[in-house]
């Protein structure tokens, strides 16, 4: 279970979180969504440690990780899976080597096995036989899948996506977010999807929160956040913008 | 991390505080072999072969023209054949690891803060850590292991060489009787000269693997940002090279020298 109290971050003299607080349950798939530069990557970092906190804390599984020091964070984010907004493949290693880094390095595995687990992550983002190549020679589309792969092959508990549809077609998208929802249903781990993708936000999430002003401004099923007569989800999922935005 | 960007000695030893905590850190992680031995390698052969032709052509023309320029006054007072004997004296202490530490600074600790950099802006670094993994012990304690290997055996080389094209040069170009030469040379240069030199270039790879390291790992957004880090990379450690190098100079020459 992921716990989140009152947390606040700045950034110089950028108040970005201002005392978010939220539970996420063990198998729960979670959107989290807000418009861009509202902290939804932020808050996303501080769950996984990358980030510390001002303020609040942030437990995982009754552990709490904010005054962790790196060392220690490294056992607690062997938990989670991450998809980068840009993938953030190694761009010196092939693909087979960046999916494998983590099972390489844990020398739990012997090679042979470790090729096997790989391509089998790789046949479940649909991109067998690329092992080869190297990040350079794929399209955002591909390195978002081998960056999905490299999350999943060592199956963690907790995934978490940033932004997975962002700079996609609306074709790719669509096919990132069916792969996010076969992680969801085939590994039976607890997702967490930041984006500004309403429609992403459908067709993922069991759960979604809106972050507005650093704060959880509605939390819902997707049904609830789409028939929401609130007047900032309203706009924000119907994308319309405010119209003093409009005064150019 | 947030910088007070009105009080700049404060930054600078807010900076300096950071540097040494990273060189602790990836101390701790060579002595504990948290490192991949194929990193290692990889490492020795960017920074030690690919070096080579830099580290020649920097000993054997500072040799040259030590030689040609300590001619004309050794000559005046009919010293000649000492002129070799100090050009070794100088290269062993002196100029033979700070020379090489000046351009191995260039080469290479521009390349590690623009390779890390870029690894920094584009989250490869974060992505690191979210696998679990330790960027000081994955990226950094290899480059500084490397170094520490390479960089003595770089200085060897180019104080080598340096003697090699010094003496042509004497002896082809000055018409200098190479026999007294070499009897100079081989009795005013002392095993301690050449430590003094291996010590310093050993002093100097920390310098600048750490510094480089620190300054791509934690530089600002976009290219711009990588830009600057590889600038402050070299520029911060060609400078600590130059003004450690009197400190250290000045140890040594207490343990090493005025102990004989």
């Amino acid at each position: 279970m992921i716990e989140v109290t009152q947390l606040h971050k700045s950034f110089a003299q950028q108040q970005v979180l201002r005392g978010v607080s939220l539970t996420i349950d063990e198998g729960e798939s979670v959107v989290i969504i807000g418009g861009s530069g509202c902290g939804k990557s932020v808050l996303l970092r501080h769950i996984i440690g990358l980030v510390q906190p001002d303020e609040g804390d942030v437990k995982i599984d009754g552990q709490s990780i904010a005054d962790l020091s790196e060392r220690e964070l490294i056992k607690v984010r062997r938990k989670f899976g991450m998809l980068f907004q840009g993938a953030a493949l190694f761009d010196s290693l092939t693909v087979e080597e960046n999916v494998g880094f983590l099972l390489e390095r844990e020398q739990t595995m012997s090679p042979a096995e470790i090729r096997g687990t790989v391509a089998d992550a790789l046949e479940l983002v649909d991109l067998g036989g690329t092992q080869t190549k190297k990040p350079a020679e794929l399209s955002g589309g591909m390195k978002k899948r081998v960056g999905l792969a490299r999350a999943i092959v060592y199956k963690p508990e907790i995934i978490l996506y940033d932004e997975p549809t962002t700079g996609l077609d609306p074709v790719v998208a669509d096919s990132i977010d069916q792969l996010v929802i076969r992680m969801r249903d085939q590994l039976k781990c607890t997702s967490i999807v930041v984006t500004h993708d309403t429609r992403s936000m459908r067709r993922v999430g069991n759960r979604v929160m809106m972050l507005h002003h650093g704060e959880i401004h509605a939390n819902g099923t997707p049904d609830d956040i789409f028939n929401s007569t609130d007047p900032v989800v309203h706009k924000f999922v119907n994308g319309i913008a405010d119209p003093k935005d409009l005064e150019f | 991390m947030g910088r007070s960007a009105d009080n700049p000695l404060k930054d600078a030893f807010a900076s300096l505080g950071r540097v040494t905590v990273l060189f602790l850190d990836t101390m701790r992680s060579i002595f504990a072999k948290r490192f991949r031995g194929r990193d290692l390698m990889e490492q020795l052969h960017f920074i030690g072969v690919k070096s080579q032709s830099v580290v020649l052509l920097t000993g054997a023309f500072t040799g040259m023209v030590m030689c040609a320029q300590f001619y004309i006054q050794f000559h005046k007072v009919k010293m000649d054949s000492a002129v070799m004997s100090v050009v070794t004296v100088a290269m062993a202490r002196e100029l033979g690891a700070v020379l090489t530490s000046l351009m191995i600074a260039g080469r290479v600790g521009a390349a590690m803060a623009a390779q890390l950099g870029t690894m920094k802006v584009t989250e490869q670094i974060d992505a690191l850590r979210t696998l679990a993994t330790s960027p000081v012990d994955y990226l950094v304690a290899p480059r500084l292991l490397a170094m520490f290997i390479s960089l003595p055996l770089l200085t060897a080389e180019a104080i080598a060489i340096s003697m090699v094209s010094g003496m042509l040069v004497a002896v082809y170009l000055l018409g200098l009787d190479p026999v007294f030469l070499w009897s100079n040379m081989v009795f005013y240069t002392g095993a301690v000269d050449i430590w003094m030199g291996l010590i310093k270039a050993f002093i100097f790879a920390g310098i600048i693997a750490t510094v480089a390291c620190h300054k791509g790992m934690h530089c600002g957004q976009g290219a711009e940002g990588v830009g600057k880090a590889t600038t402050e990379a070299v520029v911060a450690a060609s400078i600590s090279i130059l003004v450690s190098n009197f400190f250290v100079t000045l140890v040594l020459n207490n343990l090493l020298i005025y102990q004989e």
